[in-house]
């Protein structure tokens, strides 16, 4: 069936290897009007360079001040049935496992209500529902709610919708049961993660070893990732069957093909370390001096794998540039045990909102905060001691703040002794 | 009881978060949770995870587009339903895994999923160039200078056998974030693709003081370049325009400074971040190409540079070096010359803490 709109520029996009979103969208869009005037509307956009949806619009379900983005076209006379097109974010099951029951439930209320387009998965891990009208809002909500038993995630100045690592519903690394915190942490903040009361966004990842798979150090205010305190656990005959060419190197990550590892070349000299000595029989390895960088057990999965004294590294305020610049997360608690009921844990993270609301100004992220009022401010706010995890160096300026407190007698001086002591 | 839109109260439920994870657990998971003792990969897109438990469950990876139909999602159900019981899961860059607990069931799910056109390309495992990550673009964004999807596609089409192969030194992940805003935290990848803005926004007097919140624009500028000016009756902005990065931070809040422009926006490069803390802590992506025009529909400069740098860093890399690393042994300069990117003054930094990242040592290559 012939579509509404001439697209040749996006025909193009139909050709090659990888799946095209424009085949995919264009099978939709010959049951949909909303489909083909989006791929009318987006072939405009390739024409001009420019993007063609206006600027917000604040719609929502009943009570939430998250989880709908208002999306409005700037062409509605050329392209009506795209003229409303909003966004609605459904919270995904922590590390996205899905049966098809479910999926195909969300499809049958996605078809009927909205476009039929998604996003599997947006950036913050929510399956993206793209493309609806105001007065299907409600409905959908209350289909997602009833039918599926699902509900919205977060948009706005809230607590995002969290996200964690597959874990240990399939790695062999995850030091935290992710999906457990994710899942926890969701539920708690129910309020937090609908209702915006934050200076802006705030978000939790998880990850469940220094792998970091979703990025946690990077994207999350908030990163949760697990880490072990004790020992590497040796399997010294794995070892030898890796040397001696038995076992495949890094998983077959570079290929299945039987080698024999190079120990001292592709282990031991990768070592940040330099924690590791092979005798051509052991693998000893000098664990105070590990920093559980992942690289021998990513390399020797079968050989090696994380102690069993395992736990959290905290890290807070990562985010992308706008406004202040990027930054990583920094280190705020080197290790938390992260178990259930997550006591702890809780209690962090409401004297680090605490202080984040109190001092935070319109849209500045945790990160900026610490960055304005210092790491020493944070650190007291959330009652923890300074550690040296906590740093690359110490400081090599001198212009260190003292509290009046920390120095005998205060600042309160006596300038008239002064001046008797030195003559003006 | 049906949705009532007289009485959206009625029966109204809230805040009932996501289903716990477990409830979508294919049942091997479940047995298997906290259990896993190691896993491979036994050709490119296909795990196998062994639990001490001594079950199997082999995962066949398959690359997707972010933005899927129902149609589509529904033909996963048909896959899900037909080989693995009906689960189904994604991973955090856009691939779709199928896991089956037998490896006699394994063929048959990999040649079904070769029988169905380019729908499910495999791979995305090891050494490879893994999914894109990536945001809205046109297709849905309100503040883009660049698509997303669209670039994507081509990008993969030209790395499609870096993809389904494990022929590089490390992993290479690629994302794409269609403005600075960078929802999709592209800030941190081996290469990113960013959408740039390199036009101060118009003023639209006439419109501003109706839409816009005239001191949170003010403070919403970075460099404090806007200030509060009276035009004609209007209550409006002035910009100084030297001042000016193109951070688009104040027409977010504020409509009436629109920036995009078919002209002046296009791409910028990025090169050799990284999140894991394997070997080397996780590092920052750093400018490899200041500007490409936006090109649709096919975008070939920006595919034709990526390629370039990717094979210029599989070709000269060591195993295991991510392209940072790489980059770091052999040093910017020769980064530059090896990939035959013009060094320009963009590259220079000239923000806050610029410093940082001047050269301040004789250690230099010639």
């Amino acid at each position: 069936m012939a579509l509404k709109h001439a697209t040749p520029m996006l025909d193009e996009l139909e050709k090659g290897p990888w799946p095209s979103f424009v085949t995919d969208i264009k099978r939709v869009a010959a049951r949909k009007p909303m489909c083909e005037d989006l791929l009318g509307l987006l072939e405009m956009s390739y024409e001009h360079k420019e993007g063609h949806w206006k600027h917000g619009g604040i719609v929502g379900v009943f009570g939430y001040g998250g989880g709908v983005i208002g999306r409005y076209c700037d062409r509605p006379d050329l392209f009506p049935n795209v003229a409303h097109f909003h966004t609605m974010r459904v919270n995904q099951p922590a590390s996205k496992f899905y049966t098809s029951e479910v999926l195909r439930k969300l499809c049958d209320i996605w078809e009927e209500h909205g476009s039929g387009l998604t996003n599997m998965h947006g950036s913050t891990g929510d399956v993206i529902l793209l493309g609806t009208t105001t007065d299907q809002l409600e409905p959908i909500f209350y289909r997602l709610t009833h039918e599926l038993g699902m509900d919205l995630g977060g948009s706005g100045s809230n607590m995002r919708t969290p996200e964690g690592c597959v874990g240990k519903a399939r790695c062999e690394w995850s030091c935290l049961d992710t999906q457990d915190i994710i899942y926890d942490i969701t539920m708690r903040y129910q309020d937090e993660l609908h209702r915006p009361m934050f200076p802006y966004k705030f978000k939790f990842k998880a990850s469940g070893c220094p792998n970091d798979c979703v990025a946690a150090i990077a994207r999350a205010d908030c990163s949760i990732i697990g880490t072990w305190r004790d020992k590497i656990r040796i399997d010294q005959e794995a070892v030898r069957a890796y040397v001696g060419g038995e076992l495949v190197p890094n998983g077959g990550s570079h290929g299945f093909e039987k080698r024999k590892l190079d120990i001292q070349k592709e282990v031991i000299d990768l070592c940040p370390t330099r924690c590791m000595e092979w005798d051509g029989k052991n693998l000893k390895i000098w664990d105070e001096d590990c920093t559980r960088c992942m690289h021998c057990i990513n390399v020797m999965p079968r050989a090696l794998r994380p102690g069993t004294d395992v736990g959290a590294t905290i890290l807070c305020g990562a985010k992308a540039p706008i406004l202040e610049g990027a930054q990583l997360s920094s280190v705020i608690i080197p290790f938390m045990k992260m178990e259930p009921p997550y006591e702890e844990f809780h209690s962090f993270v409401e004297k680090m909102w605490d202080w984040w609301m109190e001092n935070g100004k319109n849209r500045e992220r945790l990160g900026e905060l610490i960055q304005r009022l210092g790491l020493r401010e944070f650190l007291k706010a959330v009652e923890v001691e300074p550690d040296p995890r906590m740093i690359n160096t110490p400081r090599f300026n001198p212009y260190i703040f003292y509290d009046p407190a920390d120095v005998p007698g205060g600042w309160e001086r006596d300038g008239k002794a002064y001046r008797e002591r030195h003559h003006a | 009881m049906p949705f009532d839109p007289s009485d959206i109260m009625k029966d109204r439920l809230t805040d009932i978060g996501p289903p716990k994870y477990d409830k979508f657990f294919p049942p091997f998971i479940k047995e298997n949770y906290g259990k896993w003792k190691y896993h491979e990969i036994l050709e490119p897109g296909v795990l196998v995870h062994v639990s001490e438990t001594g079950a199997e469950v082999y995962t066949v990876r398959v690359g997707a587009a972010r933005l899927l139909s129902v149609d589509l999602i529904r033909e996963v159900c048909d896959i899900a339903d037909k080989h693995c019981g009906g689960y189904v899961r994604w991973t955090t860059r856009n691939n779709i895994e199928f896991m089956v607990d037998d490896k006699a069931k394994l063929k048959p799910l990999i040649d079904d999923l070769k029988s169905r056109g380019n729908w499910f390309p495999i791979g995305g495992t090891g050494a490879s160039v893994t999914n894109v990550v990536h945001t809205q673009g046109w297709v849905h964004c309100h503040t883009p200078a660049i698509d997303a999807s669209g670039i994507v596609k081509a990008v993969m089409d030209e790395l499609f056998e870096y993809f389904g192969s494990h022929k590089l030194p490390a992993q290479v992940r690629i994302s794409l974030a269609c403005c600075l805003n960078m929802c999709g935290a592209v800030h941190c990848s081996d290469i990113a693709i960013l959408g740039v803005h390199r036009k101060p926004p118009i003023i639209e007097h006439e419109r501003v003081q109706n839409v816009c919140e005239i001191p949170l624009v003010i403070a919403a500028c970075p460099t404090a370049a806007i200030k509060p000016k009276k035009v004609g009756d209007y209550k409006s902005v002035e910009i100084n325009e030297n001042r000016c990065m193109f951070c688009g931070n104040c027409y977010t809040m504020c409509p009436a400074l629109p920036l995009a422009d078919g002209e002046g926006d296009g791409i910028a490069l990025w090169v050799g971040g990284k999140v894991s803390n394997s070997r080397v802590p996780p590092k920052f992506s750093k400018l490899a190409v200041p500007y490409i025009p936006n090109e649709p529909p096919r975008w070939p400069t920006t595919v034709q540079t990526i390629k370039k740098m990717l094979e210029t860093y599989a070709s000269d890399a060591r195993r295991y070096e991510r392209v940072g690393e790489w980059i770091e042994r052999i040093g910017w300069e020769r980064f530059f010359e090896k990939t035959g990117i013009e060094f320009r003054h963009e590259h220079i930094d000239d923000y806050r803490l610029a410093m940082m990242t001047w050269r301040t040592t004789t250690q230099f290559k010639f």
